[in-house]
């Protein structure tokens, strides 16, 4: 199965700062991944390669399999801020998809605009944010896109717009099974809308995978004061911090914990994005491996 | 895509197009009349242009018209064509539809553009149509303070194909301008301000350049000379210029100056020249009244071998010249398109 999202070595700078370094990432289809990193971080720079909207300075991007912006037909792309024409009409925008696109589904289209209760004749700048978010989203899904990339949609929406537009994105996925990459700089969208997660900070990816097998994988350890290096090798220390007595780790292992010292507890979805968010530059030193004698 | 361009550019499609069609339908109305008066009055004709009012001014507002069509398409048309876009966001939205922005492009251009030529074509042949019959008289010789021939500046760039040129570079200017600094206002005033420019300095920085002036050397006589510039007031006033009439009707003078027997431009011109100054008033006068001093001048001058040496475009240059300038501004046209071409491949995000 072909991913629906492959990067290699992908980087991009303008002019002397690099929005994206070194980003390695296979996201498998089916899926609706969150995109997940603080402002800045690189998000809208890792989607507009996806979509050939520019092109990378160094490294690839595919998507479905071919270079990005080979497949414009099958790859639906709601931007930031979700662009319309203020001065074109509800249904003109309808027009505009059906003209534009040889696979629109005009039937969809329609259907969508009747259940939000938009008027047809209505001008998109008279819109509310969240109306026109439903929009532009409807563009994207009209188009019936096997990979839809949706940049930040909801940020400019309140929260109960913000529910809506998710819901609503929720159900159409689920109808049309079409897999869906959707960045925020809130945990909460993510958590309520995706099934897997990509961290991007600082224009590197930290941590991607699915959430069910990420949350299953992290732990957070409580116990006395012991150096990170003294861990067994499988736990990755995703952060760590100290008082005088207590030590706390945030770690990464796809093993059982055996040390009995630790108290060890469950992370929910915003500890473990946090975690990543906060951290500094890792640093893994060789470390003994703990192993269970029979 | 072509539903979607017109679907934007509508409005100030039919705002232009309207005052054209306007001026059009009133040209072709009255135009017929003023064939006529021209069959009929033949040489009287410019003279009895004089008791007429409609006429006169639609001869202005024609040229006016035709002068301000392609700063106003350059800036209403080219300039927000694609500023606009990038300026709201909306290029993101009709990039990701199934189309590429090269197509997209090419379209928004296209239509829009066909519409520059078309609109400024229809103009300019309704124009120059119109004033064929004054065009006419001029060119033959009837005289006229009011009317200048088509070869003169003024009216040289409201004939014929030179609007058109001008207005698909002010089109293609508008669209590059507006892809590289993504400000509709910016874009629409730099347009506007460099169009205007162009007008302004083409006719004597580029239109010189296009052809091969007729060059001649001219003896300046009583009954050619027609500029005498004088400089210093008071008892000692210096000649500092002489013109003369090129004999050649409807010619487009580009210069005239003073050169001695070897050929050598003079920037001072000899004391005693002033004795050829024609004196006022100018007209009739001079010619009845005898003046021996001024004969005995231009009799010395022409013994001494001073020349006018005259540049000047004849009348019936007129087309080839306008051609030429057409073709230096499609092609500048085509070079901006070109480089807009080139621009929307790179990162716009």
């Amino acid at each position: 199965m072909t991913a629906v999202l492959q990067a290699q070595g992908l980087g991009k700078r303008y002019g002397r700062r690099w929005a994206l370094t070194d980003c390695e990432l296979e996201v498998p289809a089916g899926r609706v991944v969150g995109l997940v990193g603080p402002n800045g971080a690189g998000k809208s720079t890792l989607l507009n390669l996806a979509v050939g909207m520019i092109t990378p300075t160094t490294g690839t991007v595919e998507v479905l399999g071919t270079p990005a912006g080979a497949q414009q037909a099958k790859v639906g792309y709601v931007a930031q801020d979700t662009p319309t024409y203020s001065r074109l009409s509800v249904a003109d925008h309808l027009k505009l998809g059906a003209r534009l696109n040889p696979a629109w589904d005009d039937s969809v289209a329609r259907q969508r605009i009747e259940n939000l209760g938009f008027d047809p004749r209505q001008r998109a700048g008279r819109l509310s944010g969240g109306q026109r978010a439903q929009l532009a989203l409807t563009l994207g899904l009209a188009k019936r896109p096997e990979v839809l990339l949706l940049d930040e949609p909801v940020a400019a929406l309140d929260p109960l717009a913000r529910r809506e537009f998710l819901q609503d994105l929720m159900e159409a996925v689920a109808e049309h099974e079409l897999s869906v990459v959707l960045s925020s700089h809130l945990v909460s969208d993510v958590e309520r809308a995706c099934d897997y997660l990509i961290v991007l900070v600082d224009s590197r990816v930290q941590v991607n995978g699915e959430i069910d097998t990420l949350l299953a994988t992290h732990f957070r350890l409580t116990g006395p004061r012991k150096d990170a290096k003294d861990l067994p090798r499988d736990q990755h220390v995703v952060t760590e911090s100290h008082t005088d007595r207590q030590s706390t780790f945030l770690i990464r292992t796809d093993r059982p914990i055996l040390d009995p010292a630790w108290t060890v507890s469950q992370l929910t979805l915003e500890d473990l994005v946090l975690a990543y968010m906060g951290r500094t530059a890792p640093a893994q030193p060789e470390r003994p491996l703990l192993e269970v004698r029979r | 895509m072509i539903w979607l361009t017109w679907r934007q550019f509508r409005v100030q499609f039919l705002v232009v197009a309207t005052v054209v069609a306007a001026a059009i339908v009133v040209l072709a109305v009255t135009g017929p009349g003023l064939a006529d008066d021209y069959r009929r009055l033949t040489t009287g004709f410019i003279r009895s242009l004089a008791f007429e009012r409609l006429n006169p001014n639609l001869y202005y507002i024609g040229q006016a018209l035709l002068y301000a069509v392609p700063p106003v398409i350059g800036a209403f048309w080219g300039a927000p064509l694609i500023a606009r876009e990038l300026e709201t966001g909306t290029h993101r939205l009709v990039w990701s539809q199934s189309i590429g922005r090269r197509r997209w492009l090419a379209t928004k251009v296209g239509v829009a553009g066909l519409g520059t030529i078309v609109v400024t074509g229809l103009l300019s042949l309704a124009v120059t149509w119109w004033s064929s019959p004054i065009d006419d008289a001029i060119n033959a010789g009837q005289s006229s303070n009011t009317y200048l021939p088509r070869m003169f500046p003024p009216v040289f760039a409201a004939r014929g194909l030179v609007p058109i040129g001008y207005a698909a570079f002010a089109f293609a200017l508008g669209v590059a301008v507006g892809l590289v600094v993504r400000r509709t206002l910016v874009a629409l005033a730099v347009t506007l301000a460099v169009v205007i420019l162009v007008q302004i300095l083409t006719p004597t920085l580029v239109r010189p350049h296009l052809l091969e002036p007729t060059d001649r050397n001219i003896v300046a006589s009583a009954e050619n000379i027609r500029g005498f510039l004088l400089d210093g007031s008071g008892p000692d006033p210096q000649v500092k210029q002489i013109e003369v009439a090129t004999g050649a009707v409807g010619a487009w003078k580009l210069s005239d100056e003073t050169v001695d027997k070897s050929g050598n431009a003079l920037s001072v011109l000899p004391a005693w020249m002033i004795d050829c100054e024609p004196g006022p008033p100018p007209g009739t006068a001079r010619e009845t009244t005898p003046n021996p001093k001024r004969d005995v001048c231009f009799q010395r001058l022409a013994d001494e071998g001073y020349r006018q040496h005259v540049r000047y475009f004849t009348a019936d240059t007129f087309w080839s010249l306008q051609w030429r300038e057409f073709g230096v501004f499609m092609l500048l046209a085509l070079g901006l398109t070109g480089f807009s071409f080139w621009r929307i491949r790179r990162d716009l995000s």
